[in-house]
């Protein structure tokens, strides 16, 4: 089978690595572009989320490639993200594509269908393997969500711009060839290195942002217009509250998810409202708690859990005295203005800090 | 003699009043907007049986639009702004405001995100506001959804007497089938609670529903579909109804189909929807096309921005697509104008009536 499935940050290799050990030929989506979302706002619905679009362009780029089955997966609402693959399929059906479908429903949910589609991607591998190289295939994603995160932390220190974004890229590169497990490890322990030594000043004081809201486009670089590399080069040091490893341990095998921020955000949210609506809403409590600066809210354009989250930011904001800014995304949104507003919410949160340092001294 | 008795009198009188005035009846307020289309005659017998007075939201204006867009969140859907608009609107003048979290009234779909946080987003918009009646409603899991929704709707309101509460939930249950019923027979949801509530019989509405449809034969006929809150508020769908009643058109809604049939294609569907309302709309849409000729043209009505109806209205396309039936999808948002909707309809229809020329011609 030539297998495809949608871009989503560094989940990208770890798919493309655990088809390949399956034995299929992965065709491994590029880095979308301005082009692969055109195409896909072109045949999606204007008001499924810019996710949608992504996906829809990118399954569109690798059909042309020659992909003959997709894989991809959702939750059991209530967030409309869960329909997507069912929309996807019928959208490029009707453009003409003969194709197959494979969609992972959450296991504890639909587990009859949930094995028969990862029989039909398994073939006629044993479970065994399927279990080992799934394992191997964590540890990697283990050593990415590090290697983002030690990025996260160096990039507003760095003595010379853009040495870590470089760094990064070569890490990068160094597991993505990385295939087996002692390889992974070898690698990990080298990419590791690598980071560290991206000079660095350990005694600057950064900012501290959390950044909250939809998954996807918190995943997917260029879903948020680089983001968090553009934070980091104003001198913030970011924090999401989504990594994928987090995301595998509570989402995909239990239904209950996070805890933690459901708890905090219980007397504001009572109800979990699908997608990471909740979450939100508690992630702001926690990240007030630990003395960030300020929270970025990032969500497509008519994103319905995130919207009801938005809903609640005035008032707490207001009552854990953190700035929050919000920044709803969609193909008509420019780099430019986002820019402005990380610019002018960053001079915000460093007024605010060196006001509560002199009121404290 | 006469004093005594006068002094009775007196104490008898403040004894009277003071009571009464303790036992002064509650007030709730319903908003008119949302949920309100498909399950007010429930929550109003209920609650009356209970003896609180209700009090329902004036008519969508201007005002009350403007209301709800100051201190909604500008992303929310127009139906949305409209309800904060409506409950400030009864800020006030009532004890409770009855705001049920709508969770799920089939026990297998829920409802859509934001009529899941809809008490949450009200709560903490910015406005004072008296109690919220903000009790679940949710009839998935175990049975028995319905009692507990009302049993904490009774506790919530302070009425512990349980005869009360069993005597007013049958009644409430009792005259929602009523309801349902008028609905099915092709009365708006308005003129049915008029009905309902005795302020007007049911053949005042006579000519319209199904007993006309035979006589009609010839007439076109357009499917109307969307979610009650948006087609029946005439001030935000901007009276796409009543317009396509002047335009001499047949309209057929959701609420006019049987509910068995509808569910017959939830087989169908190769994924249904996760939301009460989109599955039922989505249905509807199938079974009007399945049944050959019976309508002439989809209109589906959509609030800007909203999410599940980004994925019913690329179905209903689809759909109609295949079945060959023209299909028009118009965006409510709260700057819709009378003409625009005007102009879009006539086109529509004159363009189905064209349509019915050339077929009978060929």
């Amino acid at each position: 089978m030539k297998v495809a499935f949608g871009h989503m940050g560094t989940l990208t290799p770890i798919m493309e690595m655990i088809l390949e050990d399956l034995g299929h030929e992965a065709i491994t989506p590029n880095r979308p572009t301005r082009q692969t979302l055109a195409l896909g706002a072109k045949h999606a619905p204007e008001f499924a989320c810019i996710p949608f679009k992504i996906v829809l362009g990118t399954y569109l780029e690798c059909l042309k490639l020659g992909a003959d089955t997709l894989v991809s997966g959702g939750g059991y609402g209530p967030c409309r993200a869960g329909l997507y693959g069912e929309l996807h399929r019928r959208i490029l059906k009707d453009l003409g594509y003969e194709f197959d479908f494979i969609f992972f429903w959450p296991p504890l949910k639909k587990p009859f269908h949930f094995y028969k589609q990862l029989h039909k991607l398994k073939g006629h591998h044993s479970w065994v393997y399927l279990w080992r190289i799934i394992k191997k295939a964590y540890s990697k994603l283990a050593v990415l969500d590090d290697l983002e995160m030690m990025a996260q932390r160096i990039r507003p220190r760095e003595l010379k711009h853009g040495s870590t974004s470089k760094g990064f890229e070569q890490a990068m590169d160094m597991m993505r060839q990385a295939k087996t497990g002692p390889e992974i490890a070898s690698a990990g322990e080298e990419a590791r290195a690598l980071m560290q030594k991206v000079p660095f000043d350990d005694t600057r004081q950064p900012l501290k942002v959390g950044i909250i809201g939809e998954i996807y486009v918190q995943l997917e670089p260029f879903a948020n217009y680089f983001l968090e590399e553009q934070l980091g080069h104003m001198g913030v040091e970011v924090r999401r509250s989504i990594y994928l490893t987090s995301y595998t341990r509570h989402d995909i095998l239990s239904t209950r998810g996070d805890m933690g921020s459901r708890t905090l955000a219980m007397p504001y949210l009572a109800q979990k409202v699908g997608g990471h609506g909740q979450n939100s809403v508690g992630d702001i409590i926690r990240y007030a708690k630990n003395g960030y600066n300020g929270v970025i809210q990032l969500a497509p354009f008519s994103c319905i859990p995130e919207i009801v989250a938005k809903s609640l930011v005035p008032r707490l904001s207001k009552d854990y005295s953190i700035p929050v800014l919000t920044i709803f995304i969609d193909e008509q949104t420019g780099a430019a203005g986002i820019q402005t507003r990380l610019e002018a919410f960053v001079d915000l949160m460093d007024q605010r800090r060196s006001r509560s340092l002199l009121v404290g001294a | 003699m006469s004093q005594t008795s006068l002094c009775l009198f007196c104490a008898f009188i403040i004894i009277f009043t003071g009571v009464k005035y303790l036992k002064r009846q509650i007030k709730v307020g319903i908003p008119r907007a949302l949920s309100y289309y498909t399950f007010y005659p429930l929550w109003r017998v209920f609650l009356e049986k209970l003896g609180a007075g209700v009090v329902v939201s004036t008519a969508t204006n201007r005002k009350i639009l403007e209301e709800g867009i100051k201190e909604t969140v500008n992303d929310a859907c127009i139906p949305i702004k409209v309800f904060h608009g409506h409950v400030f609107d009864l800020a006030g003048r009532v004890d409770f405001i009855f705001i049920p979290r709508m969770i799920s009234a089939d026990g297998k779909s829920t409802f859509c995100p934001k009529f899941l946080g809809l008490p949450d987003m009200v709560r903490f918009a910015g406005v004072a506001l008296p109690v919220l009646i903000d009790v679940r409603y949710n009839r998935k899991g175990f049975p028995g959804g319905l009692l507990r929704f009302f049993l904490a709707v009774a506790a919530k309101i302070g009425m512990r007497n349980p005869l009360t509460q069993i005597y007013a939930a049958i009644c409430a249950i009792h005259k929602q089938k009523q309801y349902q019923r008028l609905l099915l027979k092709g009365l708006k949801p308005l003129e049915a609670i008029e009905v309902i509530f005795g302020q007007k019989k049911s053949h005042d509405f006579a000519g319209k529903g199904k007993n006309q449809k035979t006589s009609s034969e010839k007439r076109t006929t357009v499917a109307l579909l969307g979610y009650p809150y948006a087609i029946y508020d005439s001030f935000i769908s901007a009276g796409v109804y009543d317009k396509l009643v002047r335009l001499g058109v047949e309209v057929i809604t959701f609420e006019q189909i049987p509910l068995k049939e509808m569910r017959r294609f939830s087989k169908i569907m190769p994924q249904n929807f996760f939301w009460y309302y989109s599955n039922q709309v989505c249905w509807a849409g199938l079974y009007l096309l399945e049944q050959k000729s019976s309508i002439d043209g989809i209109i589906h009505i959509t609030a800007f921005g909203c999410g599940p109806d980004a994925m019913v209205d690329k179905t209903l396309e689809l759909e109609a697509k295949y079945a060959g039936v023209p299909f028009l999808s118009l965006t409510i948002d709260e700057h819709t104008g009378e003409g625009g909707v005007q102009t879009r309809l006539e086109a529509f229809v004159d363009m189905l009536h064209a349509r019915k020329t050339i077929n009978r011609a060929g």
